[in-house]
């Protein structure tokens, strides 16, 4: 799909092959012929496999270095503190896989089976997905235009044995492109429960996350909720504790956009350098720093209702959640 | 449009220079403007053309946002953002109807207008050609280096954060540029510790070291490190030149120090 005219109407568009920009479109009879209008069977498929997974969410942000994946690991990993559920993470972000690393499974590889692929596993409830698992060395780059990405999205959903799971949590890379249209088309007979969406208090984040929010409108994926990361620091050496704001909210921060475009507003985590190198080494933040006050923000988001998160057992080292009122 | 574009659209421009990282926000949109503004104070030409098509940041960070883009015979004019008009800029961004609007495409339509933004902008006489570009390594990257391979680029500059998850994303993107045949100018580490304004003790909020380890793996040289700078990132925030208005401020050293290497790197051309 090399020479696409510019205004090509797409694939499965009804005008596919027949609008007046596809004159000369190499694809053009492939187009018009109807067969990128026909609806992909891997979809049924998916819907088939994904009646096993009770909860789905997608993490989501227009901006990238947010902490999306920061907040996938970690929701992980706190559902995951009950042994009794059931918990699966995918990650679909395949030029940047930042999940193997951060769940502390760097250089494993994937096993198949004759039920599919398997998850690895962190912990006996805890399984992971990554492009990161196929690729041999860390210096492989993936570098796949759009139909090669979305195959492997699909291989995911489809070919991967996820067995019995509670929670499905699905980080994503930076954007509104391909992969978060192909996570959506084939999950969109299997339900996702919604999106959690990241950003950062500064505007320039702020005015990508307005078009993450749009898109989910846009293709009738409901809002969870709206997290703002790296919301403030108190210097961990300061005898004057006074917060800092490095990623000033100029505009409001996440507060006045979730009140403009009434979307709820899950919760502020403040920065600590804890957390980044609780990532560095893989492991879990909410263990390594259990007195952190981003720790109890982590945790009052997870358990904040709008993520209907039901029968999850109270870890008892949390204090008063702080998370919910401004930080 | 046509196939056979203008010819000669980036015949007037000298130097162009990718801005890149496997990663997302480790500061390419930040250290692009900041380059382009340290290069006009040192009297260059700088056009800054933005093919982060999801989430364009820099008519923002330029004070630009709403600003509209006229057609002239040889194609679209940038925008400039100074008076002086020695900044010009095209982003998506001034393409869209309304800001919050998103650009929900696939890649076959990010290409065609990256291929447009690449040879239907007049972007007239430059001394430099500054390309900022979202995260990875897919579709966008592959059609821009494509697009401009013609003008033999001077090569790119690789963002990371000190931290691993970070350089982990960008040791790919520099095999992204060894594959595609990009020479790295060098690796400039962002966001490398913050100095507390009340103590003046400084944290490694995102760790430490990374981006000087990854150079040394990857052989291309180390341009320096950017402290977080709050001043850096409310001028950012109100389109200030942070360049011009904060030279005593945290980051300045640094960022200045990287335009000069770049100046010092940039070989002397035949008039």
């Amino acid at each position: 799909m090399e020479e696409v005219p510019h205004d090509c109407p797409g694939a499965d568009s009804a005008q596919a092959g027949r609008g007046a920009s596809c004159q000369g479109c190499p694809n053009q009879r492939l187009c018009a012929s109807g067969a990128g209008a026909a609806p992909d069977p891997a979809i049924e498929e998916i819907k088939e496999k994904m009646k096993t997974v009770k909860h789905k969410i997608l993490v989501l942000s227009g901006k990238g270095g947010v902490g999306k994946s920061t907040f996938s690991a970690h929701l992980a990993h706190g559902l995951a503190e009950d042994e009794n559920t059931q918990i699966a993470l995918l990650d679909i972000d395949i030029c940047g896989p930042s999940i193997p690393k951060i769940m502390g499974l760097e250089g494993e590889q994937v096993h198949q089976s004759g039920s599919g692929w398997s998850p690895v596993y962190v912990e006996d409830n805890l399984g992971v997905m990554s492009v990161g698992f196929l690729l041999s060395s860390p210096d492989d780059a993936v570098i796949w235009r759009g139909p090669k990405k979305n195959g492997m999205i699909k291989q995911f959903l489809r070919d991967v044995d996820w067995g019995e799971v509670d929670y499905l949590i699905v980080d994503t890379p930076p954007g509104t492109s391909d992969e978060h249209l192909s996570v959506v088309q084939y999950l969109a007979t299997a339900h996702i429960d919604g999106a959690v969406i990241i950003t950062t208090p500064q505007e320039v984040s702020l005015q990508d996350v307005r078009k993450e929010i749009n898109f989910c409108h846009k293709v009738k994926l409901p809002i969870i909720g709206v997290v703002e990361n790296m919301s403030g620091f108190i210097c961990p050496k300061c005898k004057v504790r006074k917060e800092s704001q490095i990623f000033p909210p100029t505009t409001g921060g996440a507060e006045v956009m979730c009140q403009d475009l009434k979307v709820p507003l899950l919760g502020k985590v403040p920065l600590d350098p804890r957390i980044g190198k609780s990532c560095d080494k893989g492991q879990s933040f909410l263990v390594d720093a259990p007195d952190s006050p981003a720790t109890s923000a982590y945790r009052s988001i997870i358990q904040s209702e709008y993520l209907g998160v039901e029968g999850v057992s109270v870890h008892t080292s949390v204090q008063i959640p702080t998370g919910l009122e401004g930080a | 449009m046509e196939a056979a574009a203008e010819p000669g659209n980036l015949a007037g421009v000298q130097h162009i220079i990718l801005v890149l990282s496997g990663k997302g926000g480790v500061g390419k949109s930040t250290i692009s403007t900041q380059l382009a503004l340290a290069l006009r104070h040192a009297g260059k030409k700088v056009g800054i053309l933005d093919v982060d098509l999801c989430g364009p940041s820099i008519p923002r960070m330029l004070q630009s946002q709403g600003r509209a883009v006229h057609q002239c015979d040889s194609g679209w004019v940038p925008v400039f953002v100074d008076q002086e008009q020695s900044v010009s800029l095209m982003s998506v961004g001034f393409l869209l109807e309304k800001p919050d609007e998103a650009v929900v495409w696939r890649g076959p339509k990010k290409n065609a207008l990256i291929k447009q933004f690449v040879s239907d902008v007049a972007w007239g006489e430059l001394d430099y050609l500054v390309v900022d570009t979202p995260p990875g390594t897919s579709d966008e990257h592959m059609a821009t280096v494509e697009a401009l391979r013609p003008y033999r680029p001077l090569g790119a500059l690789v963002v990371t954060t000190p931290q691993a998850v970070s350089v982990g994303d960008v040791r790919r993107e520099l095999t992204f540029c060894r594959k595609t045949g990009l020479r790295v100018m060098g690796v400039v580490e962002n966001m490398s510790g913050f100095t507390c304004p009340h103590c003046m003790e400084c944290t490694s909020i995102f760790s430490s070291g990374g981006g000087e380890e990854l150079a040394r793996h990857a052989g291309v040289p180390f341009l320096g490190s950017v402290p977080l700078d709050p001043e850096l990132t409310r001028s950012l925030e109100e389109g200030r030149d942070f360049i011009q208005e904060f030279p005593k401020s945290p980051a300045f050293p640094a960022l200045t120090s990287i335009a000069q290497k770049i100046l010092d790197a940039t070989p002397a051309c035949l008039s």
